[in-house]
């Protein structure tokens, strides 16, 4: 069956549908990692978001379900140019067709991948419609995709009741913005007791339970929108509790201290962003998911400093707040997909905590 | 951190001559790498024995040195131009190795220079089997169990433990042999009895059967500041068991999942850093294809022929980062020349699939086993790009230049089933063609999956090809939608003609009339995250073309000469390059297309545009089509380029230099004799014909001996001499193998001397550089002799008359450009036996020791300039006060069960120069660059044809004289000792024992002087002293002329005090010693 990509800006690709036929509005991303299509699709980052991967042969090893990063997937498309009928590895549970099928996500293959890339780059990020529908009139369907906003996505991907992960060591509150999996495993796997709380819990209600360190997740969508837990947040950092944020909590945390954040020309989505320790000089290889940048010329020099940079285009990646144990990053160190090279984050993350213990 | 201002001088090692598993790649890296250091005004040294590369140009370095790479001559070197650093990470296993040991003698400390990008401990690390178990154990990195024994109880006990199957090797052995794969207890004693028996030092190592796991590797770059990247992985489709550089290659890894890909990143990485690699690192890894279980299979702490593959597969110049990180700089400070905008910090993201199909030497060596194991046996490789895999495949397969279009092809057609089941069990180059044969049939991908261990991603995509082909059979009527995925596919027109049973013209004019054409997407190292700027190509269907002509400079295209073939070296791509060159100075816009992943033509910055494309008809005709460029250039890309002559012209493109009627004229029998006889230039006589009879006719006509061969081919590929009816009858079917649009010459065969000239013509003058001449009489090939240049007993008279039959010939084909002719002097009488309008092999070698650019030359008169205004004087170059001697290399090791005697048909890999102002010296260099350093034990066997036997007794004599005691078989004893000299009976093969092999395997034998019977050999007792003389590394001489040449070599005085030439000065020297 033919399936129909409509830009923003009026440009229609012709493709091939797969996974689930329903249509879908939603803002195009582009994702340059070349493996790791089903961590993507189940980050909820990508939640108001369709992922143009830009290699072109997806879904080759099929989907293995312990990969998830999350309890489905959240995109409201997937483009890509060829995807794998033949699903091949051994721990294969199901082809990336069936697994969209599944989840009635859309899929739409066959399109010039690179092409669509070239003008997103160029023109910046742009919402977009994916329909199987081959009568449409185009200037309508224009005008709702332009209208299309990612609005209010933290509260839909973030649980809704708090768990716990138990664990002898640490006892860490991580913030569901809307958190890979992987954030969870990687502190549980330090040894810490990982309890996970829906994104707009009250501070006080976070402190009751005493934790030794506050993780804020990552997460879809517009900082901005987050008012109300920016200002749990404020009341979060007022302690001497030591946090660790990454992506939207970074985020998040910057705006509660009365920086500035922006949306991005097209973002930085992939495996291979290289980002500086502005300490020692070394450079990590690091996992992006993000649409939105913190400015660094924002940041009030009083309290807080620049940490880590993207090589690439210089921009802020990461905040150290004077005085305060208080660490954020734009980057993943939980990694899935891509590289662990950063993933020694949790491990001062557990230092940190260590220290105000000590304390 | 900023360049260590201490850097200034910086000596660089090369790779030394082609030899299978150190080829092209290395120059390309050198290259590179030398380039980058200039950039940074450091004082560039360079040796490397190897004349034949664009690194020993003298543009590329300060000081080049064109030396036998040994320690002893390094350490000479070092003396001479004191440099204060040493890298040698470029120079493959040859160059780290003497780095290795004049570290390890403290004489680098000694003379305080350091090494740059790794350090001794480094390589220790790396390269040491002991230190590099004891590291990986350190981190905890698996590699699969292996121990060291000497006796065969031992090793079963070992083997036992680890557990079946393992496998054996012998150490010291060359081309695998006496080793191999042990299921059971009975073959590994039979295995390892062999093996340690033909062992020089008797040791095997038994090591765990990794066999059928998934090859996989990174190559992984860190600077001194500990930062690490990964710059591809690559996915071998072949699984352990045969070598990586024979097996087919995708890039990036297709079947691991993000789990798997990072595991390994990982360790790549930790492994990276705890050997402290500062520059490009290669990690090879067995990944079990049913767990996570992995495990390191090799290291190599330096640039390599995958690093070179994933350099061009990802854009990202490995060897050009490396010597920056050398000079001190971090991973972050280096800007990535692809983007201008990112830097060398980043991983690079492909957005479309590579495949590299290895380019093996069969069509070569007949008589070899086509099995491919761990021992690489690849001469060269192809690489192609696309969105998908099976035209990335198809891409390459037709870019072998092996007859193949498609996955049709082998002749498995012909097998039963049960057979071609069978045949899945051999693992070999044709095994993908009868992969495609099983699917044809219907046969269960699981089941071939399970006898290959091929992953089923790939078996599957096989499949879809298969599954074209059966659509496009079936089709009654071609429609769009069929023909655009069967292009999407890399399906060319000619083939899917024949499918459709119609023929290519069809299939194009309705591709024209459906708007089906290819568009170029470019490699930007980042998946179209950022604007590229610079032009790397490749095509695919179904897509939006990204190509821009904004130029307004005249185009120029250059075709390239496709893979690193025996008879189709290094040397041509030389030619491309410096072409490329000469064009951009004189202000044309330059494009080049080619295949080759391992070459300086394929750099991104040579040409301003690359096409990294086939080199078919088809695929440059659409480059063509889209570049419409105002000429083409063919006379350097070899036979490669030559071949699409016809094409060019047919669709419009001039052809610059000599045109394809002359070119034509050169290989057209009775064209070229009319062309001889109008200007009264004699030749051999000789005939063409088509089939067996008349060839017989003819060979009978002509008197025995008579030469052999195909037209249109290059390297003497099919040659012969024939001695017999038989011969003839015999080498008719296997030149007619393949179906022969020219005619077959026969040839009246002249044992003269053989003399080569290269000359460059621009329609009014000549200019002859040099004459070389051939140490070995006519009926080796040329490419095989050793060539001398001044050439060295020719009368004045007789090169008077080289250079006018020259001046004729140029004028009489219209050469623009250069011309390589080879003539036989036979008593003072001057013939003419091939000219070819076109680049030899030999010209990089007569450039260097000439100081004549002459591809630059050639190059400027096909623009229309003259020699004159060139600055050159018409005729015959002064002479060099120097003697360069261009010596072949073989790598007869590598290919089990290939003959190793010389014959008209060419075998060497590689060549090295040897070059002095003394003859001997000369000799003696070339001989050592060649890797023949003899005296150990002074034993030698002798076993000469009857026509060699009088001239034998002299090579004996000079031998018994230097001290060597000679064993002979029966007849050649008995000739030596009654002409005087000492000789020891010893039995043949077939005759009781102790014979000529037990001599050999007692390891006690350094030199085997085996002259064969012309002809094919009936016995096959030479061709089996030969063949255990290689694999147990004796130095074999099948000519007499070679031994006499060796003897100067070893007679002379010099050996000990080297003198070493600096070819940047030559020019200059040369012309002050003509005045």
């Amino acid at each position: 069956m033919k399936a129909f990509l409509i830009l923003e800006d009026g440009t229609v690709l012709t493709g091939e549908s797969f996974g689930s036929a329903r249509e879908a509005i939603s803002e195009i991303v582009f994702n340059t990692s070349m493996t790791g299509y089903l961590e993507i699709l189940t980050d909820p980052s990508y939640a108001g978001q369709a992922v143009v991967m830009t290699y072109p042969l997806i879904g080759n090893y099929g989907i293995c379900m312990e990969d998830m990063e999350s309890g489905r997937p959240w995109p409201g498309g997937l483009i890509v140019r060829e995807y794998s009928k033949l699903a091949s590895n051994f721990r294969n549970e199901m082809t990336l067709d069936a697994f969209l099928k599944k989840y009635d996500i859309p899929g739409i293959a066959g399109v010039d991948t690179r092409h669509l890339t070239r003008i997103s780059r160029e023109h910046g990020v742009m919402n977009g419609l994916i329909t199987t529908r081959e009568n449409f009139n185009l200037e309508e369907e224009l005008e709702k995709i332009r209208a299309y906003r990612v609005k209010g996505v933290v509260r839909e991907v973030s649980c809704r009741e708090k768990r716990v992960l138990p664990g002898e060591g640490f006892r860490v509150a991580l913030m569901d913005y809307g958190a890979k999996h992987n954030i969870e495993t990687s502190l549980h796997r330090l040894g810490c007791q990982v309890t996970v709380y829906p994104a707009y819990t009250k501070a006080e209600e976070v402190l009751a339970d005493g934790p030794d360190g506050i993780m804020l997740s990552n997460g879809p969508g517009d900082p901005k929108e987050c008012g109300e837990i920016i200002e749990e947040l404020k009341k979060l950092f007022a302690t001497d509790v030591p946090i660790f944020g990454i992506c939207l909590g970074h985020q998040l945390m910057a705006l509660a201290n009365g920086a500035d954040t922006r949306k991005m020309h097209y973002g930085h989505r992939g495996a291979n962003h290289p980002v500086k320790d502005l300490k020692t000089g070394k450079v990590y290889i690091s996992s992006q998911n993000h649409g939105y940048v913190v400015r660094e010329d924002s940041l009030n020099r009083d309290l807080a400093e620049v940490s880590f940079i993207n090589v690439n285009d210089g921009s802020l990646e990461g905040i150290h707040y004077l005085g305060k144990n208080v660490m954020t990053v734009q980057f993943h160190p939980e990694a899935c997909p891509g590289p662990n090279d950063s993933s020694f984050l949790f491990q001062e993350f557990i230092n940190m905590m260590e220290v105000a213990k000590d304390a | 951190m900023p360049k260590n201002p201490s850097i200034k001088k910086v000596l660089v090692i090369g790779s030394g001559p082609i030899v299978i598993g150190q080829a092209a790649e290395f120059d390309y890296a050198g290259t590179q790498a030398c380039r980058s250091l200039k950039e940074e005004g450091i004082h560039v040294v360079l040796v490397n024995s190897n004349p034949a590369t664009i690194m020993t140009d003298k543009d590329i370095a300060d000081e080049v040195f064109i030396e036998p790479l040994t320690p002893e001559v390094i350490k000479k070197l070092i003396l001479k131009v004191s440099p204060d650093s040493l890298l040698p990470t470029l120079g493959g296993q040859a160059a780290l190795n003497i780095a290795m040991e004049l570290e390890e003698c403290g004489f680098l400390r000694e003379h305080k220079v350091r090494l740059i990008g790794t350090t001794g401990k480094t390589i220790r690390k790396a390269e040491d089997r002991e230190a590099f178990k004891e590291t990986m154990e350190k981190i905890g990195e698996p590699i699969a169990p292996s121990k060291i024994v000497t006796d065969a109880m031992d090793g079963l006990a070992y083997a036992r433990e680890i557990g079946f199957p393992v496998v054996l090797r012998p150490a010291y052995t060359l081309g695998g042999s006496g080793g191999g794969i042990a299921d059971d207890e009975e073959t590994f004693m039979e295995i390892i009895q062999n093996g340690l028996r033909l062992s020089r030092v008797g040791q095997v190592l038994v090591e765990k059967c990794i066999a059928g796991w998934k090859e996989v590797e990174y190559e992984v770059m860190r600077d001194g500041n500990g930062t690490c990247i990964t710059v591809c992985n690559m996915e071998n489709i072949d699984p352990v068991g045969v070598h990586t550089g024979d097996s087919i290659v995708v890039a990036p890894s297709q079947t691991l999942g993000d789990k798997e890909y990072q595991m390994l990143r990982n360790s790549a990485l930790n492994i990276i850093s705890e050997l402290g690699v500062e520059g490009g690192c290669n990690v090879q890894f067995a990944l079990h294809p049913e767990s996570f279980e992995y495990c390191v299979i090799e290291v190599n702490p330096r640039v390599s022929r995958s690093s070179a593959l994933a350099s061009k597969a990802t854009g990202y110049p490995i060897a050009k980062v490396t010597a920056k990180i050398a000079l001190g700089y971090h991973l972050d400070e280096i800007k990535n020349a692809v983007t201008g905008k990112t830097f060398a910090s980043f991983e690079p993201a492909l957005d479309y699939c590579v495949v590299k199909v290895p380019r093996l030497p069969f069509d070569k060596f007949i008589s070899a086993s086509r099995n491919l194991t761990t021992q690489m046996k690849a001469t060269g490789e192809v690489m192609s790009i696309c969105t998908n895999f099976e035209g990335a495949l198809m891409k390459a397969l037709r870019s072998l230049e092996q007859h193949v279009d498609s996955l049709m092809h082998g002749d498995f057609d012909k097998l039963s089933d049960q057979e071609l089941k069978e045949n899945l069990h051999i693992v070999d180059d044709l095994r993908i063609y009868c992969i495609a044969e099983a699917l044809r049939r219907k046969m269960d991908p699981a089941m071939i999956h399970e006898i290959t261990m091929i992953d089923r991603w790939f078996i599957d995509k096989l499949n879809n090809i298969v599954e074209m082909e059966a659509a496009l059979r079936e089709a009654k009527e071609l429609d769009g939608e069929l023909l655009l995925k069967a292009k999407e596919m890399e399906f060319p027109d000619a083939v899917i003609g024949r499918l459709i049973g119609r023929d290519e013209a069809y299939v194009k004019n309705l591709r024209r009339n459906l708007n089906i054409t290819p568009a170029y997407k470019v490699v930007d190292t980042c998946a179209a995250e950022f604007q590229a700027e610079t032009p790397y190509y490749y095509s695919c269907f179904g897509s939006f073309n990204e190509v821009e002509n904004v130029s307004e400079k005249k185009k120029i295209m250059v075709l390239g000469s496709g893979p690193i073939r025996i008879g189709q070296g290094i040397e041509f791509d030389y030619c491309s390059v410096h072409s490329v060159w000469a064009f951009k100075e004189l202000g044309y816009e330059t494009i080049i297309v080619n295949n080759n992943p391992e070459t300086v033509s394929t750099d991104f910055d040579i040409a301003d545009k690359l096409y990294f494309e086939p080199l078919t008809e088809e695929d440059v005709e659409h480059i063509v089509e889209l570049e419409k460029p105002d000429g083409a250039v063919v006379q350097f890309g070899g036979q490669t380029a030559i071949k699409l002559t016809e094409k060019l012209n047919k669709i419009g493109v001039p052809i610059l230099g000599t045109s394809a009627e002359n070119v034509d004229a050169a290989e057209d029998r009775e064209l070229f004799d009319r062309i001889l006889e109008d200007c009264c230039i004699p030749r051999p006589k000789g005939d063409t014909v088509f089939t067996k009879e008349e060839a017989l006719e003819a060979a009978n006509r002509l008197g025995y001996p008579v030469l052999i061969r195909p037209s249109y081919v290059l390297g003497g590929q099919g040659m012969q001499i024939a001695i017999s009816d038989e011969d003839i009858a015999e080498f008719m079917d296997i030149i007619q193998r393949y179906a022969q649009e020219h005619p077959i010459l026969i040839d009246k065969y002249l044992m003269g001397k053989e003399v080569e000239v290269d000359a460059v013509c621009d329609g009014e003058n000549i200019l002859i550089p040099g004459i070389m001449q051939h140490v070995e009489r006519a009926g080796i090939h040329s490419g095989d002799s050793i060539s001398v240049y001044p050439a060295r007993d020719l009368s004045p008279k007789v090169k008077r008359v080289i250079g006018h039959y020259t001046e004729l010939l140029a004028k009489a084909l219209h050469v623009i450009g250069l011309i390589n002719i080879q003539f036989i002097v036979y008593q003072e009488e001057v013939y003419v036996i091939e000219v070819n309008p076109r680049s030899s092999r030999t010209v990089p070698y007569i450039s260097k020791v000439t100081g004549i650019p002459i591809v630059d030359l050639a190059t400027k008169v096909m623009t229309g300039q003259k020699l004159v205004d060139l600055g050159y004087e018409p005729g015959l170059a002064p002479e060099s006060p120097y003697w360069a001697i261009k010596m072949p290399v073989f790598s007869f090791e590598k290919i089990r069960g290939a003959d190793i005697s010389l014959g008209p048909e060419m075998k060497s890999t590689g060549e090295c120069l040897g070059i002095s102002k003394n003859y001997e010296e000369a000799l003696y260099k070339a001989f050592l660059g060649a890797g023949v350093n003899l005296p150990k034990h002074k034993k030698m066997i002798m076993t000469v044809k009857d026509a060699d036997k009088m001239e034998a007794v002299e090579v004996g004599e000079r031998f018994a004289a230097l001290g060597y005691e000679i064993y002979a078989t029966r007849s050649t004893c008995k000739y030596l000792k009654d002409h005087g000299v000492p000789a020891r009976r010893i039995n043949k093969i077939e005759e009781a024992r102790p014979n000529l092999l037990d001599l050999i395997f007692g390891h006690q034998i350094d030199l085997i002087i085996d002259t064969p019977s012309q002809g094919i050999e009936r016995s096959k007792d030479g061709f089996v002293i030969r063949r255990h003389a290689v694999e147990t590394g004796v130095t074999c001489l099948t000519s007499i002329d070679t031994a006499n040449a060796l003897l100067t070599s070893l007679e002379s005085s010099c050996r000990e005090d080297l003198s070493l030439v600096d070819i940047a000065q030559l020019e200059k020297e040369i012309e002050e010693s003509s005045r």
